[in-house]
């Protein structure tokens, strides 16, 4: 026997494994499914729902196989008829407290609870509906709704916020027939910390956390013949999104959404990645505004709302570090309801401009008091009286929520041959698409900011350094002598690593990139759910495909951009750019 | 609500609890010593200190049956329902001091003079059915007389 190996038995089968597993993880190895409803590898392993259990020789009781390390010689069996209807009855037993409206529930398709309990055999409910004390929605937050009722109390939200996000909003409270995760003092998550990343729904074996549905909203405004209704489609939604009609992860579906959104009745069907080269034009004048100027450096990209409001709660004191430019979702909002208002003489009154993001965290930040730009922009020019306040985006729809669209208006989304998005606000670079991914919105920015500082073309476009799925990535890169060193976290207890070297004026970097959700925005917790680890190495290939395809690939390049800047915008960072390009962010208590 | 303040030994307690294992219950426990509840605004104050997030912090409180979140009232009544006192009628007690006060166990009267506490065994079996209200231990108590007890307290305010 080597070292660290083990050599044991599974269903009377040899096998080794390292050290240290759990016999979870060496089945996992060997194959061997073991169904579980809390576990998440290296986020949650707590043995919450009794449903892992295996039998081990010699072993007086079942054993969790999530929380039981393997050991020399041991004797292990994954499918007895003991284990099988101890599986079964836990299962049953989460069941009898459970609500039946899996008819009409958000998670329909993508229920784990639904489907295990399928997948174990259980073909009746034998146990009486136990009577639980009904418990109130919790609808406090623009983002997120939790349903308590379908709660399994499996920890998984618990852990996502503190393992993964180390936000720590909600955690269990009470106890026995009164457990429940909750916030403090029972608040709600919209008065809490929550950053209204989602990371919780993504990973919730049930129906108990839904994003805030805006399809009505939205249905109702496409019908309304007096609207001129716009949509604008983030970079990660065409990655993953063809995932809801059974493509497979890492199809690239671009012209077919564009299609069927032009289909569904958007008079515009424009692109987020025109405003995603926009947004790299300002924040690279930007980052060399600061570096020439010897500015607050590091900057940090502010794309990603749900690391802008961890920030406001978490790093007050570093929110100078933050880039001004606000979200490519929120300049496009502001650039269509004033520069497209004007040269194609609509009412910005009667513009609705419509989101689809893979981010639940967007909901949020179109709602933030600042994000009115447009309306500041015409209240003069108008004569706008306060009560005609408009938002620059006035919905966001989710990547799922889209896709729920599209099929309740019957649009076969798989046979369509597919279309170009409109122009001018349609086109983008491949800079844009690789927003999508952790690492890309560096990237793009590196691409513009060597050519703006060294004025010769960039040979090598592909920075390999700061591409893949590692929570932080660093690279130094030499433009011309001058060494950037740069950081890219994803995933909110990463970012808070760079974010503490800040705040103690250690850190190395010139320019920083933060993404909330792990991977990038191809991660968000508006994408499909799924519980296939390899999806988002899938999507992540398919960004960087797309990327590829582009003929131009350098968001200065952009032509569109070209000409927003010469008829209405005039310099990067000048004036009109101040107004309704930049923002700023306010420090934020603990609780509201 | 007064806007509770930790008190400086409070502040030297959590100085020196600081970073050591175990320290939040031990923290709490000297709060509620001191408040007789655990005031919200102290666990915000506590949260910053230690650095402990609000929601672990409720976990906490709400965890165990010990803490309480609301004043508990200016005289505990603890209604005995141990097995001698529950032989000997003190559910219909039990009916009767609830009828009279409006709240349920485990509740303070809207007033702030009286919180209801059902416990089992006070160790003076001999007398059930018993009543304590604060450390006067009221034994063979018959429920008519429990409004003219009640209302020795409502006559002292």
């Amino acid at each position: 026997m080597e070292e660290n190996k083990v050599s044991l038995k599974i269903n009377g089968q040899d096998y080794e494994f390292r050290a240290g597993l759990t016999i979870l993880e060496a089945c996992a190895e060997a194959s061997i499914d073991i169904p579980t409803l809390c576990y998440l590898k290296d986020i949650n392993q707590e043995a919450a729902c009794s449903i892992c259990l295996v039998e081990v020789k010699k072993a007086k009781t079942l054993l969790r196989s999530c929380v039981t390390a393997i050991s020399q010689g041991m004797e292990i069996f994954t499918n007895t008829s003991r284990v099988r209807e101890a599986r079964k009855l836990n299962l049953e037993l989460l069941l009898a407290g459970h609500p039946k409206d899996c008819l009409v529930c958000e998670r329909n398709q993508s229920c784990e609870l639904r489907k295990m309990a399928f997948d174990l055999g259980i073909r009746d409910l034998r146990f009486p509906k136990v009577t639980k004390i009904q418990m109130p929605l919790d609808d406090t937050s623009v983002s997120l709704t939790r349903d308590l009722n379908k709660c399994i109390l499996c920890g998984r939200c618990v852990a996502v916020c503190a393992n993964l996000q180390s936000v720590k909003a909600i955690d269990f409270t009470g106890r026995g027939k009164s457990s429940k995760v909750t916030t403090f003092f029972d608040q709600g998550l919209g008065n809490s910390v929550c950053v209204n990343c989602g990371q919780c729904l993504m990973v919730c074996p049930t129906g108990a956390i839904v994003e805030n549905d805006a399809s009505q909203s939205v249905w109702k405004a496409l019908s309304d013949t007096k609207k001129f209704i716009v949509v604008e489609v983030a970079p990660a939604v065409r990655a993953a999104i063809g995932e809801e009609f059974g493509l497979p992860a890492g199809s690239l579906v671009t012209a077919k959404l564009a299609q069927s959104l032009r289909k569904l009745g958007f008079a515009k069907v424009f692109d987020t990645q025109f405003s995603a080269d926009l947004t790299i034009i300002e924040e690279g004048h930007e980052l060399i505004k600061r570096i020439k100027n010897k500015g607050v450096l590091p900057m940090i990209t502010s794309c990603s709302p749900g690391w802008i409001k961890f920030a406001e709660h978490f790093f007050p004191e570093i929110l100078e570090h933050i880039s001004s430019c606000k979200s490519p979702q929120q300049m496009f909002g502001s650039v269509a309801k004033t520069y497209y208002a004007k040269k194609y003489n609509l009412d910005p009154r009667n513009m609705v401009v419509v989101s689809i993001m893979p981010c639940t965290a967007k909901k949020f930040e179109a709602l933030r008091p600042e994000a009115k730009s447009a309306f500041n922009y015409w209240k003069k020019e108008l004569g706008l009286k306060e009560n005609e306040v408009f938002n620059d985006v006035d919905y966001v729809l989710t990547t799922r929520e889209a896709s729920r669209m599209i099929k309740e208006a019957g649009i076969n989304f798989t046979a369509l041959a597919g279309e170009d998005f409109d122009e001018p606000l349609g086109i983008s670079t491949g800079a844009a698409v690789i927003f999508g991914a952790t690492g890309g919105v560096m990237e793009a920015a590196l691409r513009t900011a060597y050519e703006l500082l060294t004025g010769r073309q960039l040979e090598k476009l592909d920075f390999m350094q700061l591409r893949g799925l590692e929570g932080i990535k660093s690279a130094a890169i030499d433009i011309d002598g001058l060494i950037l060193k740069v950081a890219v976290a994803s995933s909110l207890s990463n970012a808070r690593v760079l974010l503490e070297e800040i705040e103690q004026g250690k850190s190395p970097y010139a320019f920083v990139e933060i993404m909330t959700c792990p991977g990038g925005c191809l991660g968000g917790a508006g994408q499909p759910i799924s519980t296939d680890p390899a999806v988002k190495s899938k999507r992540m290939e398919a960004i960087y495909q797309e990327d590829k395809n582009k003929p131009l690939r350098k968001s200065h390049q952009n032509p569109a951009v070209q000409v927003l800047y010469k008829e209405f915008l005039g310099q990067p960072l000048g004036e009109l750019s101040r107004h309704l390009l930049h923002t700023q962010y306010t420090p934020r208590e603990e609780i509201l | 609500m007064e806007h509770k303040k930790l008190n400086p030994e409070l502040v030297s307690l959590v100085q020196q609890w600081k970073g050591k294992e175990g320290n939040l219950i031990m923290i709490l426990h000297e709060i509620q010593n001191h408040h007789g509840f655990v005031p919200r605004e102290l666990s915000l104050e506590l949260s910053k200190m230690l650095d402990v997030p609000l929601a672990r912090i409720y976990e906490v409180i709400t965890f165990y049956n010990f803490f309480k979140l609301t004043p508990p009232g200016k005289h505990r009544i603890a209604l005995c329902m141990g097995t001698a006192c529950y032989l000997r009628g003190a559910q219909a007690i039990l009916e009767e001091v609830k009828n009279i006060l409006g709240v349920k166990e485990g509740q303070t009267t809207k007033d702030g003079l009286f919180y209801l506490d059902v416990v089992r065994c006070l160790g003076c079996c001999g007398l059930a059915p018993v009543i304590m209200i604060d450390n006067k231990v009221y034994g063979k108590v018959k429920k008519n007389e429990i409004a003219d007890i009640l209302s020795k307290y409502i006559k002292e305010e």
